[in-house]
């Protein structure tokens, strides 16, 4: 227990920076998967073999790939960071995309075809139609399996401690170097403070459910 | 059968709204639009009768391309009927359409479904937009519904919501799909009440529909269609008296054995 107390405020440092990367990651992955299922659904064939081909190739490979890709493999391209979280972003959010794309995309099935047909029968672009009629009511079936999906996304970014990014878990490693007698403390330290974003999640998810249940 | 078919179809050019010009589609190995001419003046309205499967669905949906077709032409006004995008979204606005399954905005209240397409496409005011929505619902009838949701209502105030919806944009011919096939039989009438206004007041229609009552009321013109091919195009008083094909005449016995 004295090793979770003396190292508190690295605790809390990498709390802070894994809070950091699954909130900026979440909000890319949220808008790029947004777009990519609404490129799944759109009129133009190119779009949505692209999507498809994005999210079958993203969803089926390891997080891990991602990672050596915009670690790795973009500098060599001649795309450099200076920080590696940049690289950490960029895989979180590329693979987290993928995901929130099916999901956005099943919810869009859960809204009646016929509603988005009468949407463009009275003259609305795809866009509005997506938007104004079929987006909102998607909403209701979708944030549950997003709220998943960021969970998902905050233990993934774990995996950024193996690419030189400290974050909870990089620091729980380097505790638990430290403190070879202890390893076990460090670790229930380190599962507390993800218990700490991801607890709350799950309530928040919860709490949509019980609400959308009353909605209809 | 040919002799009444000709004068239809040798109407002036100009004269046609809507304007099908050997129309074909598939359906896989099915032929479900087998080279389909017709053309539908201003102020005409055209009732399109068939056995299921005929095509006749199809043919109303590809009025406004929420089906494609794979060759011929269509043209709304003059117009032809544009590829996807902007251009074809223009042209829809004045398409006004009608679904079996009303298809209301469900997150939508009842005023919300009629304001939102002369809000969103037309571009007008939300105080405007909702005088004449007010107005459209008070004309069929569900005025006093305006700040429910569509789950709320009954399927015969929906579909009249459905009309609403699609007269306030303004549009130059109302396509009705089945309108009445989803309702209760106490409930098709009012609907019907609200389509014979429309009528009588000139609006252009096609309407697809199994109600023989409301074609020999309303109708200029009864189009019988079977294995997606025009069969007969006659006017209501011919077509029900005196059918010139076998098909259209099996097609009436059985609805008169009922």
């Amino acid at each position: 227990m004295d090793v979770i107390i003396e190292n508190l405020p690295l605790y809390w440092e990498g709390f802070l920076r894994t809070l950091f990367l699954s909130v900026v990651s979440g909000v890319i992955a949220l808008a790029v998967g947004t777009l990519l299922a609404a490129a799944r659904v759109s009129p133009i064939a190119a779009l949505r073999g692209f999507s498809m081909a994005y999210v079958e190739v993203v969803r089926n490979t390891p997080l891990t790939i991602a990672f050596f890709f915009s670690a790795i493999v973009l500098p060599r391209l001649g795309v450099t960071f200076q920080q590696f979280e940049v690289a950490a972003i960029i895989a979180l959010s590329a693979y987290t995309a993928a995901f929130v794309a099916e999901a956005v995309r099943s919810g869009v099935n859960s809204v009646p075809l016929g509603q988005a047909e009468a949407a463009r029968s009275i003259g609305m672009k795809f866009s509005q139609v997506l938007s104004l009629i079929v987006l909102p009511q998607a909403v209701r079936s979708v944030v549950p399996p997003l709220i998943n999906i960021m969970i998902a996304l905050v233990k993934n970014s774990s995996v950024a401690g193996a690419f030189f990014v400290l974050e909870l878990f990089g620091y729980g490693r380097q505790l638990a170097n430290a403190n070879g007698d202890q390893v076990l403390m460090v670790l229930i330290g380190v599962a507390f403070f993800y218990l700490l974003i991801t607890v709350p999640l799950g309530i928040v998810a919860s709490t949509v459910e019980r609400k959308v249940a009353i909605a209809r | 059968m040919f002799a009444r078919f000709i004068p239809m179809t040798t109407q002036v050019p100009g004269d046609a709204l809507v304007s099908l010009n050997a129309v074909n589609k598939h359906y896989g190995q099915l032929h479900v639009l087998k080279d389909i001419n017709m053309n539908v003046r201003k102020g005409e309205v055209v009732v399109v009768i068939g056995p299921s499967g005929s095509g006749k669905s199809t043919l109303c949906r590809a009025i406004n391309r929420l089906e494609t077709i794979d060759t011929g032409e269509i043209s709304i006004d003059g117009k032809k009927l544009p590829e996807e995008g902007k251009e074809l979204a223009r042209l829809r606005a004045d398409v006004g359409m009608v679904f079996q399954s009303f298809n209301l905005f469900a997150h939508k209240t009842i005023l919300e479904n009629v304001t939102l397409g002369p809000i969103k496409v037309k571009g007008l005011s939300k105080a405007e937009a909702d005088k004449e929505a007010m107005a459209l619902l008070d004309r069929v009838g569900v005025g006093h519904q305006a700040p429910k949701l569509p789950a709320q209502l009954s399927g015969g105030q929906q579909q009249r919501v459905a009309i609403a919806r699609a007269l306030a944009m303004k549009p130059k011919v109302m396509l009705f799909d089945e309108p009445t096939s989803a309702l209760d039989p106490e409930m098709i009438n009012e609907v019907l009440d609200v389509m014979i206004q429309l009528a009588k007041e000139g609006m252009t229609m096609v309407v697809v529909t199994h109600e023989m009552g409301f074609a020999r009321k309303a109708a200029d013109r009864v189009v019988f269609m079977a294995d997606g091919q025009i069969v007969e195009d006659a006017t209501p008083e011919e077509f029900f008296t005196n059918p010139q094909s076998n098909r259209a005449k099996d097609f009436l016995s059985k609805l008169l054995t009922h």
